[in-house]
């Protein structure tokens, strides 16, 4: 376990050093950056000046799950972006074969390997607005509440991320680069709403089937204590799923690439 | 199969079989593909078997698709067999266990994988981490074949402004971080001017001497293998058919000589052709080849019958003979 904190620390460090080795690069990273978070400010923004009720949330309650899903946005740009996409590059270019005779499990090694902190801001941003919102709207923190948030949070980008990896581990077989990226990012584009302002059977499928819910709605109830326990419960449960089919996708992904390539 | 224990690696009837789909041209052909798809088993490896001892130092030789570098793979986990057995050190490869792969490591002449934008050194101490070696021993492993490989400052400095010479010593150095006992090289030279050629195969040889490590290598050089590996295994579309030493691989490859001669006159090629077929004819020079039961016949009676400078016998060069042998597809 020790080994693998160690190994992430130095895949971070290297992946930082790696930013920084194009200064120019990196100055327009942060500027992109800039404008991303302008960006979400400025749609954040119109949610002020409105005067609509989204479902049965208020403008403030709204509010938090913008912070969820801006939190969300910025892990994804920070850690599963520069990540799973890159997987397909190590099955083009067979540099797989180094990762797969690594005494390390190479899921990890593909899903922590690199880190872009051109995500953190938004990072940071997203919980700001969170707990912003949250006091705005009359909330009142206590211990469990924010535990409850937390889980929330990992249970929500668990499942982000196992769907993100069942695409890119998928490039074994079509070795090909193909924009998956953006059916993720639409998908998580949908959370940005609370799930109670979509029709009855978008709501059912952004529950049960895309748990689009799970991303953002969820952890802003947590954070409000509107969480009640048995979608919580549900939520580790459809986590846990989503992980454990993520690895044995991957499992059988690699057997078919190890009796496949040459 | 009795398994002697003095056997590190063993091979046994190992096959391979890629499963290919089989694609007619055209609108017609790829309608037919996509209903009725027909597949059909292209043999990579065919019932290979042999067995290596620790510490010695194999090269595998054939031709491109030969099935070396899938037999390599075999061997250190990357690729499932069809059919048959192979076990490195009592472990099955392909399982891909922990306690294996810190014994083992694969160079690959054409794949890198060193971070391009960074300096090695930090690459180093990424694999350092992987396989759980402390910052202490990292160093001391670093200086130590940092020395053996004659690499200096290149180690501080960013991979893209390498030679090529260079990044590939690096990446051999980060490959052999972890005290492998078991080494796999696929075309570990390629690309390599003759110098940085030479340079990779003294620090094989001399790891290989002080560490008494295994050496698997795959090359197109022949210098490498002639070099290196005093037991060579030859693969010929995906079938073994030698295993042995160089040297009487050389011979029963070549049952002739050539014979090099420098005569006092020009003499007409007609002359000789009684002794030997003529290689070559250049004024004073003639070069014949003679098989070997007929050598010492033919050289007394060229002695007597010419005025004769200088003679000089020798083996028709290795590679020359390998690129024949792939050719003919069988040893005599």
């Amino acid at each position: 376990m020790q080994r693998y904190f160690k190994t992430i620390r130095l895949f971070w460090s290297t992946a930082f050093a790696s930013q920084l080795e194009y200064q120019l690069n990196f100055l327009i990273e942060l500027l992109a950056m800039l404008g991303t978070l302008l960006g979400s400010v400025f749609i954040l923004s119109l949610f002020f000046t409105g005067g609509r009720q989204l479902g049965d949330w208020t403008w403030e309650s709204a509010l938090v799950i913008q912070g969820v899903y801006t939190f969300l946005d910025g892990l994804t740009n920070a850690l599963l972006r520069p990540n799973l996409t890159e997987i397909v590059n190590y099955v083009r270019e067979g540099t797989l074969d180094y990762v797969l005779l690594k005494p390390i499990d190479s899921q990890f090694w593909l899903s922590v390997k690199k880190f872009s902190f051109a995500g953190l801001p938004e990072i940071i941003l997203g919980l700001s607005i969170v707990f912003w919102a949250a006091i705005q709207s009359g909330s009142t923190f206590s211990l469990h509440s924010l535990f409850v948030f937390i889980i929330s949070l990992l249970i929500g980008f668990i499942i982000l991320y196992s769907v993100w990896f069942l695409i890119a581990a998928s490039s074994i077989w079509f070795v090909k680069t193909w924009n998956a990226t953006e059916v993720l990012r639409a998908l998580l584009a949908a959370g940005r709403y609370p799930i109670s302002a979509y029709p009855v059977i978008l709501r059912f499928i952004f529950t049960l089937v895309l748990p689009v819910a799970f991303l953002t709605t969820f952890p802003a109830e947590a954070i409000l204590g509107e969480l009640t326990f048995n979608i919580l419960f549900f939520g580790l449960i459809l986590s846990s799923l989503f992980f454990t089919f993520s690895r044995l996708f991957w499992k059988f992904a690699l057997k078919h690439y190890t009796s496949a390539s040459s | 199969m009795h398994n002697n224990p003095s056997d590190l690696i063993v091979v046994d009837q190992l096959s391979k079989y890629y499963r290919v789909a089989n694609k007619q041209p055209g609108f017609k052909g790829t309608l037919k593909h996509f209903f009725d798809r027909k597949t059909y088993d292209v043999p990579a490896v065919t019932d290979i078997s042999f067995k290596i001892s620790p510490g010695e130092v194999v090269g595998f030789l054939g031709a491109n698709g030969a099935g070396k570098t899938t037999l390599l793979k075999m061997m250190c986990g990357l690729i499932h067999p069809s059919t048959g057995l192979v076990d490195v050190g009592g472990f099955s490869p392909q399982r891909r266990q922990t306690a294996f792969l810190k014994e083992i490591t694969l160079v690959m002449g054409q794949k890198q994988q060193l971070i391009w934008d960074l300096p090695p050194m930090d690459s180093l101490y990424v694999n350092a981490a992987v396989y759980g070696l402390s910052d202490h021993e990292a160093k001391v492993r670093i200086n130590e074949l940092a020395e053996m490989l004659e690499l200096g400052d290149e180690l501080t400095r960013p991979v893209r402004k390498l030679s090529l010479g260079q990044r590939m010593k690096s990446e051999i150095l980060a490959s052999l971080l972890h005290k492998p006992s078991v080494l796999f090289l696929d075309e570990p030279t390629l690309g390599l001017d003759v110098n940085a050629q030479a340079r990779v195969r003294s620090f094989l040889s001399e790891y290989n001497k002080r560490t008494g490590a295994t050496i698997l290598l795959t090359s197109h050089y022949m210098a490498d293998i002639t070099a290196l590996c005093p037991r060579v295994i030859c693969i010929h579309k995906g079938k073994l058919f030698y295993d042995g030493d160089l040297d009487s691989l050389a011979n029963s490859l070549s049952p002739s000589r050539e014979v090099k001669v420098e005569l006092k006159n020009p003499c007409p090629s007609e002359q000789f052709k009684k002794y030997g077929d003529i290689q070559d004819l250049n004024d004073r020079f003639v070069c014949l080849l003679v098989s070997r039961d007929k050598l010492t016949d033919v050289v007394s009676n060229l002695l007597t019958d010419f005025d004769i400078i200088d003679l000089e016998i020798s083996d028709p060069p290795i590679d020359q003979l390998i690129g024949e042998l792939f050719i003919r597809g069988e040893v005599n």
